[in-house]
C-alpha cells in the first residue's frame, strides 16, 4: 500500500450500456438515449467525412483560376452537396442528437429522455431523409445551392432538386421531435434538487436550440412544399412568369435557416461553459447572464432573417429594420464571449485537449461574431455580400465555432462515453492543427470576400489566385486535423486506458456515476443540493 | 507576370471610399476586440495555469456592474456601426436626379445593356468618367446580381420586376464585373466589364456605335408593330387610355385604388393588363407575354416616357423609376387611398 501508486485503473463496472446487451438488433431497437447517441455519432460521422470529400475537391479545383479540375456542372453540384450534407446531415443533428442525447438525461440526473421511443424514431426519420439525399448525391446530386433560391430552383435547375429537398423535409422531423423531447425531458423528467438555475448551461443552451428546433422547422417543411408544389405541379408561388414571387421564398427559407445557425452555434456554446469551468475549477460568471444569453439569441434569432436580403431589392426601411435587429443578436453572443473569459479569472486552468478546443472556440467565435457584425452593417453589406466574406464569416461560426465546440465536447466526454481515455498528445497536437489549419483556410477567404470574389465560382479571374492557393493548403492541414481524432478515438476503444468515473474532477452529475454509465444511468436517484459548477466552498462576489 | 497578392480592392466611385471608411472603422473595432479577448485569454491561462492538482481555486459569483458595462459598451458601438451603414444605405438607394439612365437584362449566362440613346452592349458597359449613373436592372429567367467590386455597389437583379442601383465613377479605367447570385452552370462565366471612360472619349464612344437608335424611338417603333396605337391614341376612338403625359402621374383604378404610373406599373400592364383597370375602361386588352421580351418593354417604356416630354429627345434626362422594392426618397404622388 502506497500513496504513490498512480492512479488505480478502475475495474470496468459488471453492467453498462455497451456491453447490456449484444447484437445488431440491441441497438437498432434501443430505447436507450446513450446507444441512439452513439447512433446518431456514428451516421453524422459518416456525413462530416462525405461533406469533408466534397470541400476537399471544390478546394481543389480552386487552386487554379481556370475552371479546370471538374466541369462547371459538377462544381456547382458539390459546393450544393457539400451546403447541404453539411448543414442538414451533420451539423444541426451533431452536438444536440450526440452529445445533447447522450448527456442532457445525465445532467439533470433523469434515467433516459421524456419519450426514449420518440428518440429513436427521431434517428430513423433522420436516416429515411438521409437515404432520400443520398440518393439523389449517387443519381448526379443537385446544383441549386444549398439555399434553393427560387426560381432557378423550381424553373431552370434540371438537377435533383425534389429527391434532395424531400431528404431535408424528412430529416425536419427528426430535428422537431428531438428538440420537442428535450423541452419536455427539461421540464419534467429533473432530479429532486434539480431547479432551473442549477441546470448546467449546456441544458439551458440546449433549451434554447430545442425552442428554435420546433419553431422553425416546419417553417423550412412548408417552404419545402412550396417549392415542391411549383417545381412539379407548376403552381405559380415564387416563379414570377406564373404569377408568383420570387423574394418571399426567401423571406420563408431565411425565416428558419438564420435561426438554424443558432441551432448550430448554441448548442457549443453549451458545451464550451461546460470546458472553461470544469478546467478551470470554477464556477461561471454570471450563470444567469450565460443563461438568459441563449434565450436572448433563440428569441432575436427570429427577428432577424432579413439581413440576408439586404441588396435583394427588399425595402430601404424593412433592411434598416434587419440591420438593427441584428446587431441587437449580436450582444448576447458578446456577453457569453466575456463571461468565458471572466471565468477563467483566478481559476486553476488545465491544458488539456477539450480545453484547446474551448480556447480555440472562443477565439474563432469572436472572429466570427465581429466579421459578423460587417454584415450586419447596410452600408458594407452591400459590397461584401455574396462574396468570399461571407463564406468566411459562417465558417468561423460554423466550423470554428460549432465543429469546435463538438470536438471539443466529444474529448471531454469520450472517457463517460466510451469508458476509455484518448491519447492525450496526439489529441493535443491535433488541435493545434486543426486551428493553424482552419485559420489557414478562411482567413485569406475574408481578404478575397473584400477584393470582391464572388462566392460558388467555378472559375476566378487570376489576381484572386494567390489567397486561393493558401486556403486549399489550409483545407488539406484541416483535414489532416478532422481525420486524426477519427482514427486515436476508434484506437482507443480497444487499446485506450480504462478511465475513471470523473477523470477531470468536474462538478456535472453525469461524473458521478461510473464510466462508462449503466443502462439507467444511476445506480440511485441523485439528489442535488448545490448549484452547478460548484468547486470551491467559499465563494465571493467581486466588484459588487 | 509573377503571381501577385492583392489585399484591398481599388477604388473607383464616389461611394467607395465613403464604403471604405466605415469598413476601416469595424476593422479597428474588430481588430481590438479580437486583440483584447486573446490576451486577455492567454493572460489568464498562464498566470492562472494549474500548478497542481490538487489546487481549487476560490469561487467567484459575478458582477452586476461588469455585466452591465460589457452589454452596454457593445450596444452602443453596435448602435454607430447600424447608423453610419444606414446613412451610406440611402445614399445608395438615392440617385441623383440627373443620372445617366442605362438598362441592364441578365439571363443566363449574359449581361445585355442598353443606353438611352440606343447603344447596345453585351458584358461590358461604357460609362464617362464623373458623371451619375442609374441603372435599371431586371432578368429574364432566374435571380443574378450586378457587382462592381471597384465602386461597391451591388444590386440583385429580378425576374419580373425592376430594381435600381447607381455609381458615379471617379477614375477612368476597365473593371470586373460579376453576378453574384448563383445562377446555374456558367454563373462563374457571367461577369463582365465596366469601361470608364474620360467624357470626351465618351462621347466618341457613344457616336461610334453602329445602330443608334434611341431607345424611345425603337420603343415607338414597337408601339406601332404590335399595332399598340390602334387602341391607346389621344382621339375620340381610343378604346385603352390615352398615353400622353401618363408616365410618372397618378392612375385611378377602376376598383378605386389610385397608383403611379412607373416602369413596373407599365410592364405589368402590358404583360398582365387585367392585373390593374383604369377606371372607366373595359378589360379587353390581350396580354403580351412572350411576344414582346425584356428589352423590348424596356424600349416601349421609353417610349411611354418620351410622351410625358413638351419635346421627347433621345438621352434627355428622365424620370428615375419608383418600384416597389426601392421607395423613392423623394416626393411622390401620394396613393388616395
Amino acid at each position: 500500500m502506497s500513496a504513490a501508486v498512480l492512479e488505480p485503473e478502475p475495474t470496468e463496472p459488471r453492467h453498462n450500456y455497451l456491453n447490456a446487451a449484444y447484437g445488431i438488433r440491441s441497438w437498432l431497437l434501443t430505447r436507450d438515449h446513450k446507444r441512439i447517441a452513439l447512433l446518431y455519432l456514428a451516421s453524422i460521422t459518416f456525413f462530416f467525412f462525405l461533406g469533408g470529400l466534397f470541400a476537399l475537391l471544390i478546394r481543389l479545383e480552386l487552386l487554379t483560376p481556370a475552371g479546370d479540375l471538374v466541369q462547371a456542372e459538377t462544381y456547382n453540384k458539390l459546393f450544393t452537396m457539400h451546403g447541404v450534407v453539411m448543414i442538414f446531415f451533420f451539423l444541426i443533428p451533431s452536438i444536440p442528437a450526440v452529445l445533447g442525447n447522450f448527456f442532457i438525461p445525465m445532467m439533470i440526473g433523469a434515467r433516459d429522455l421524456a419519450f426514449p421511443r420518440l428518440n429513436l424514431l427521431s434517428w430513423y426519420i433522420y436516416m429515411v431523409g438521409a437515404c432520400f439525399t443520398l440518393w439523389a448525391v449517387v443519381h448526379g446530386g443537385v446544383d441549386t445551392g444549398w439555399t434553393f433560391y427560387t426560381p432557378y430552383s423550381t424553373v431552370s435547375s434540371n438537377t435533383h432538386v425534389i429527391t434532395t429537398a424531400v431528404g431535408i423535409f424528412i430529416t425536419g422531423f427528426s430535428s422537431i421531435l428531438t428538440g420537442l423531447n428535450f423541452i419536455v425531458t427539461v421540464h419534467t423528467m429533473r432530479a429532486p434538487g434539480m431547479t432551473w438555475f442549477r441546470l448546467p448551461l449546456f441544458v439551458w443552451s440546449h433549451y434554447a436550440t430545442s425552442l428554435i428546433m420546433v419553431l422553425g422547422t416546419p417553417v423550412l417543411a412548408v417552404t419545402i412544399l412550396m417549392v415542391a408544389a411549383e417545381r412539379v405541379l407548376h403552381l405559380g408561388i415564387f416563379n414570377p412568369a406564373l404569377g408568383g414571387d420570387p423574394i418571399l421564398f426567401q423571406h420563408l427559407f431565411w425565416f428558419y435557416s438564420h435561426p438554424a445557425v443558432y441551432i448550430m452555434v448554441l448548442p457549443a456554446m453549451g458545451v464550451v461553459s461546460e470546458l472553461v469551468t470544469t478546467f478551470s475549477r470554477k464556477n461561471i460568471f454570471g450563470y444567469k447572464f450565460v443563461a438568459f444569453a441563449s434565450i436572448g439569441i433563440a428569441v432575436l434569432g427570429f427577428l432577424v432573417w432579413g439581413h440576408h436580403m439586404f441588396v435583394s431589392g427588399q425595402s430601404v426601411y424593412a433592411g434598416m429594420i434587419f440591420s438593427v435587429l441584428s446587431f441587437m443578436v449580436a450582444v448576447p453572443s458578446a456577453v457569453k464571449v466575456f463571461n468565458w473569459t471572466a471565468t477563467m479569472y483566478k481559476g486553476s486552468i488545465s491544458y488539456r485537449t477539450p480545453m484547446l478546443y474551448a480556447f480555440g472556440f472562443i477565439g474563432l467565435f469572436t472572429i466570427g461574431g465581429l466579421t459578423g457584425l460587417f454584415l450586419a452593417t447596410l452600408g458594407v453589406d452591400v459590397h461584401v455580400h455574396d462574396t468570399y466574406f461571407i463564406v468566411a464569416h459562417f465558417h468561423y461560426i460554423m466550423v470554428g465555432g460549432a465543429i469546435m465546440g463538438y470536438l471539443g465536447g466529444i474529448h471531454y466526454w469520450w472517457p463517460k462515453i466510451s469508458g476509455k481515455l484518448y491519447p492525450e498528445g496526439w489529441a493535443r497536437f491535433s488541435a493545434l492543427v486543426v486551428f493553424l489549419g482552419f485559420n489557414l483556410t478562411f482567413f485569406p477567404q475574408f481578404i478575397l470576400g473584400y477584393l470582391g470574389m464572388p462566392r460558388r465560382y467555378h472559375a476566378y479571374p487570376p489576381e484572386f489566385q494567390v489567397l486561393n492557393v493558401m486556403s486549399t493548403a489550409g483545407a488539406s492541414v484541416l483535414g489532416v486535423g478532422y481525420v486524426l481524432p477519427m482514427i486515436y478515438l476508434i484506437w482507443s476503444m480497444r487499446y485506450g486506458r480504462n478511465a475513471p468515473d470523473n477523470p477531470w474532477g468536474s462538478t456535472g452529475l453525469e461524473w458521478k456515476t461510473s464510466s462508462p454509465p449503466p443502462t439507467e444511468n444511476f445506480k440511485q436517484m441523485p439528489v442535488v443540493t448545490d448549484d452547478p459548477y460548484h468547486y470551491s466552498p467559499e465563494e465571493v462576489e467581486i466588484f459588487g | 507576370m509573377g503571381p501577385t497578392l492583392p489585399l484591398f480592392p481599388d477604388q473607383a466611385s464616389t461611394m467607395a471610399s465613403r464604403v471604405d471608411y466605415l469598413y476601416f472603422y469595424l476593422l479597428t473595432v474588430s481588430i481590438f476586440f479580437s486583440i483584447l479577448i486573446t490576451l486577455t485569454i492567454i493572460y489568464f491561462a498562464i498566470r492562472y495555469r494549474r500548478r497542481s492538482e490538487a489546487e481549487l481555486p476560490r469561487g467567484i459569483e459575478g458582477s452586476m456592474k461588469l455585466e452591465i458595462a460589457w452589454t452596454a459598451i457593445p450596444l452602443v458601438i453596435a448602435l454607430s456601426f447600424f447608423f453610419w451603414g444606414a446613412r451610406l444605405f440611402f445614399a445608395m438607394n438615392r440617385p441623383p436626379d440627373d443620372a445617366l439612365q442605362v438598362y441592364v437584362v441578365g439571363k443566363q449566362w449574359m449581361w445585355k445593356i442598353q443606353h438611352a440613346d440606343g447603344q447596345r452592349e453585351i458584358n461590358e458597359l461604357h460609362v464617362p468618367v464623373g458623371r451619375a449613373v442609374q441603372l435599371t436592372l431586371t432578368s429574364e429567367d432566374v435571380i443574378h446580381d450586378f457587382f462592381v467590386p471597384a465602386f461597391r455597389m451591388k444590386k440583385d437583379v429580378l425576374p419580373g420586376r425592376y430594381t435600381t442601383a447607381w455609381f458615379t465613377a471617379t477614375r477612368p479605367g476597365r473593371y470586373h464585373l460579376f453576378c453574384s447570385q448563383y445562377c446555374g452552370t456558367k454563373h462563374s462565366a457571367m461577369i463582365g466589364w465596366v469601361d470608364v471612360l474620360e467624357p470626351a472619349d465618351f462621347q466618341a464612344w457613344l457616336g461610334g456605335g453602329a445602330s443608334s437608335e434611341s431607345l424611345a424611338s425603337a420603343g415607338a417603333k414597337l408601339f406601332q408593330q404590335h399595332a399598340c396605337n390602334t387602341c391607346h391614341r389621344p382621339d375620340s376612338l381610343a378604346r385603352g387610355p390615352n398615353l400622353e403625359g401618363l408616365f410618372g402621374s397618378p392612375v385611378r383604378l377602376s376598383d378605386g385604388r389610385t397608383v403611379t404610373a412607373d416602369e413596373t406599373y407599365i410592364r405589368e400592364s402590358i404583360l398582365t393588363p387585367a392585373a390593374k383597370i383604369v377606371e372607366g375602361y373595359q378589360p379587353i386588352m390581350p396580354t403580351f407575354q412572350g411576344l414582346i421580351d425584356e428589352e423590348g418593354i424596356l424600349q416601349l417604356t421609353a417610349y411611354i416616357k418620351s410622351l410625358s416630354k413638351p419635346s421627347p429627345a433621345a438621352g434627355t434626362v428622365l424620370l428615375p423609376p419608383n418600384n416597389p422594392g426601392n421607395p423613392p426618397l423623394r416626393p411622390t404622388p401620394k396613393e388616395s387611398r
